[in-house]
């Protein structure tokens, strides 16, 4: 399709001296746009936070002097802050695995073929791609005490009327959170999996059925070792992003009632924005980013010994 | 008709499969629905106990007021913001990617740096990006966005393409070349049809992250620029939501997303089949 077009006399037409050097250095010019960007916006932040973080400014205060290592220190001292990491551990712990496995049942109902499947997984896509501010403002709107359908389908099958305030009683904002939470994500694991699934030796699948195995035994034999670098990805990416929650908190409960649950993206948020401690404020950022490194780099490495 | 032929176990597994889709399907919608209804509520029909499933008629007057009092400009801010970002990282990234799968240009230390670069948690960067924009009189205002979304986009955009361009056959490259393009022709001519489809693909996460983005938009703007997001969250008051106004601008934020989720959905689900295949 294009190589008729390439006799059309460009061979011979010689390139110009500047048309050279663009087309020698060819591979740094169209690398550097992004990595400048990168730099300048990633890079450059982060390095002069890591200055702040050790400098003592606060709202009231631009003192530069540095404090060493005062801020850090303060941070094992700070007990909202590890509440805040506990709040976001429970979150991670409770709503990935049950992503993860509504996410599952939900490829493994629609990975054989069936008409109108397309239409069921554009449908399904819907949660995932919404804003998360979005999901949090419908979610609360359907706990709504007096005005949300939930109370009402809820009522309907106790068949005794029940009224829960789901985003202030400290007994349901975590179900809260993670309904919501799980809502809006279990499509995405739903997505990667069925991909994942229809990826799986359909001849092997064949010969255990032939052989007549128990289902039990050819997921754990077949289907799981084939999706589990996917699984691992997935997770990867769901924790990560979960360990940084913040949008649909904001919006569901705004980390209340008091700060019960308030995670660590949002007590960062409270230091920065409406407390203005600067300095401490970068601090708390670089433990954050310290985690998430530690994480990484132990699921990485977990990856690479299960393969 | 058709049920008095399925007595098979096969047929009789099928229609389980269809109502356990529909369930699903129905379970997963309804928020959506629920949101969608409300949106077409008079304020009556909103707050009445117990709730209504469906309004008295559809009328567009929650709509109406948001395009009354001008609200509706977050919405384009957001186009704004979102497209512009979104078509630079696209060509940047792009580019940087091609360097990388061809020339293997930094080796894989620069290709493990962009992707590293992608972990960095939006709320350790958010404050000090916020210090330097107040400085350098950027708070407020389309650029300030742009650039940051753009950066925020730019591994994404180079680790999908890295993948795509990598595939690509070398030897037609190389026939190319031979036939005399020069490399900007061969990227143009030749890389750019055979990657289209993980282009429009990677162009659409792109546009849908940096499109619900709250947390930096929320840090980041005032008056101005606001986009999308974190006008709703404005809606949020202290004793009454409102409600009508929450539901027809999550209608409004949600309908860019939708077209192009589901004008692009054939190229979507073989680009998350193939980015997942591929880890």
């Amino acid at each position: 399709m294009t190589f008729s077009l390439s006799f059309n006399g460009t061979e011979h037409r010689r390139p110009s001296r500047l048309g050279r050097v663009l087309e020698d250095r060819l591979p740094y010019l169209i690398v550097a746009p992004a990595i400048l960007v990168l730099l300048l916006v990633g890079l450059f932040p982060l390095i002069y936070s890591l200055i702040v973080s050790f400098q003592r400014i606060t709202m009231t205060d631009n003192d530069t002097s540095f404090a060493g290592l005062l801020n850090y220190a303060e941070l094992f001292r700070d007990t909202r802050l590890w509440a805040s990491l506990g709040h976001t551990a429970i979150i991670t712990a409770i709503a990935l695995p049950l992503e993860l496995l509504i996410g599952f049942l939900m490829a493994q109902l629609f990975i054989d073929r069936m008409p109108g499947r397309q239409l069921f997984v554009a449908l399904l896509v819907l949660p995932t791609v919404i804003s998360p501010i979005v999901a949090g403002a419908t979610w609360r709107l359907l706990f709504d005490v007096r005005f949300g359908p939930i109370g009402e389908i809820l009522s309907f099958f106790a068949g005794e009327p029940i009224r829960i305030l789901w985003t202030v009683n400290p007994a349901y904002v975590y179900p809260a959170i993670i309904i919501c939470e799980v809502w809006q994500w279990s499509p995405f694991m739903f997505l990667l999996l069925l991909a994942a699934l229809s990826n799986v030796d359909q001849s092997q699948l064949e010969a255990a059925e032939i052989d007549g195995a128990s289902y039990l035994r050819v997921l754990r034999a077949i289907i799981l070792p084939a999706i589990a670098p996917v699984i691992a990805v997935a997770c990867l990416i769901r924790g990560l992003d979960l360990v940084r929650i913040f949008d649909i908190i904001w919006a569901l409960t705004e980390g209340g009632p008091g700060s019960m649950t308030e995670t660590i993206s949002l007590y960062t948020y409270v230091q920065g924005f409406s407390q203005f401690e600067t300095s401490y404020t970068a601090a708390i950022s670089f433990l954050v980013i310290a985690l998430l490194t530690l994480i990484t780099t132990l699921v990485l490495k977990r990856m690479e010994i299960a393969r | 008709m058709r049920l008095m032929k399925l007595p098979t176990r096969k047929g009789r597994v099928l229609v389980l499969r269809y109502i356990g889709a529909g369930v699903v399907t129905l379970l997963f919608l309804f928020p959506v629905y629920w949101l969608f209804m409300i949106s077409f509520k008079t304020p009556d029909e909103i707050y009445h106990v117990p709730p209504l499933w469906m309004p008295g008629q559809i009328q567009f007057s929650n709509y109406y007021v948001l395009f009354k009092d001008g609200d509706v400009m977050a919405i384009l801010n957001s186009l704004i913001v979102a497209g512009v970002s979104s078509a630079i990282a696209i060509i940047l990234g792009t580019l940087c990617a091609y360097s990388l799968a061809r020339f293997g240009t930094g080796g894989e230390n620069l290709a493990m740096w962009i992707i590293s670069q992608r972990m960095i948690p939006p709320i350790a960067v958010v404050f000090p990006i916020f210090l330097i924009y107040v400085y350098f009189g950027l708070v407020d205002g389309y650029f300030g966005l742009i650039v940051l979304y753009t950066a925020f986009n730019l591994p994404y955009v180079i680790w999908m393409m890295r993948g795509y361009i990598v595939d690509v056959p070398l030897e037609l490259e190389e026939s190319a070349l031979v036939d005399g393009l020069n490399r900007w022709q061969v990227i143009w001519k030749v890389v750019f049809p055979m990657v289209r489809p993980g282009l429009m693909a990677t162009s659409v996460f792109t546009f849908v992250f940096a499109w619900n983005d709250f947390l930096f938009a929320l840090v980041l703007t005032r008056t101005e620029v606001i986009t999308f997001p974190v006008m709703l969250t404005h809606y949020f008051g202290g004793q009454s939501n409102f409600w009508a106004k929450i539901a027809a601008m999550s209608v409004l934020g949600t309908l860019p997303i939708f077209v192009a989720v589901t004008v692009m959905q054939r190229y979507l689900v073989r680009g998350i089949s193939l980015g997942a295949v591929k880890g």
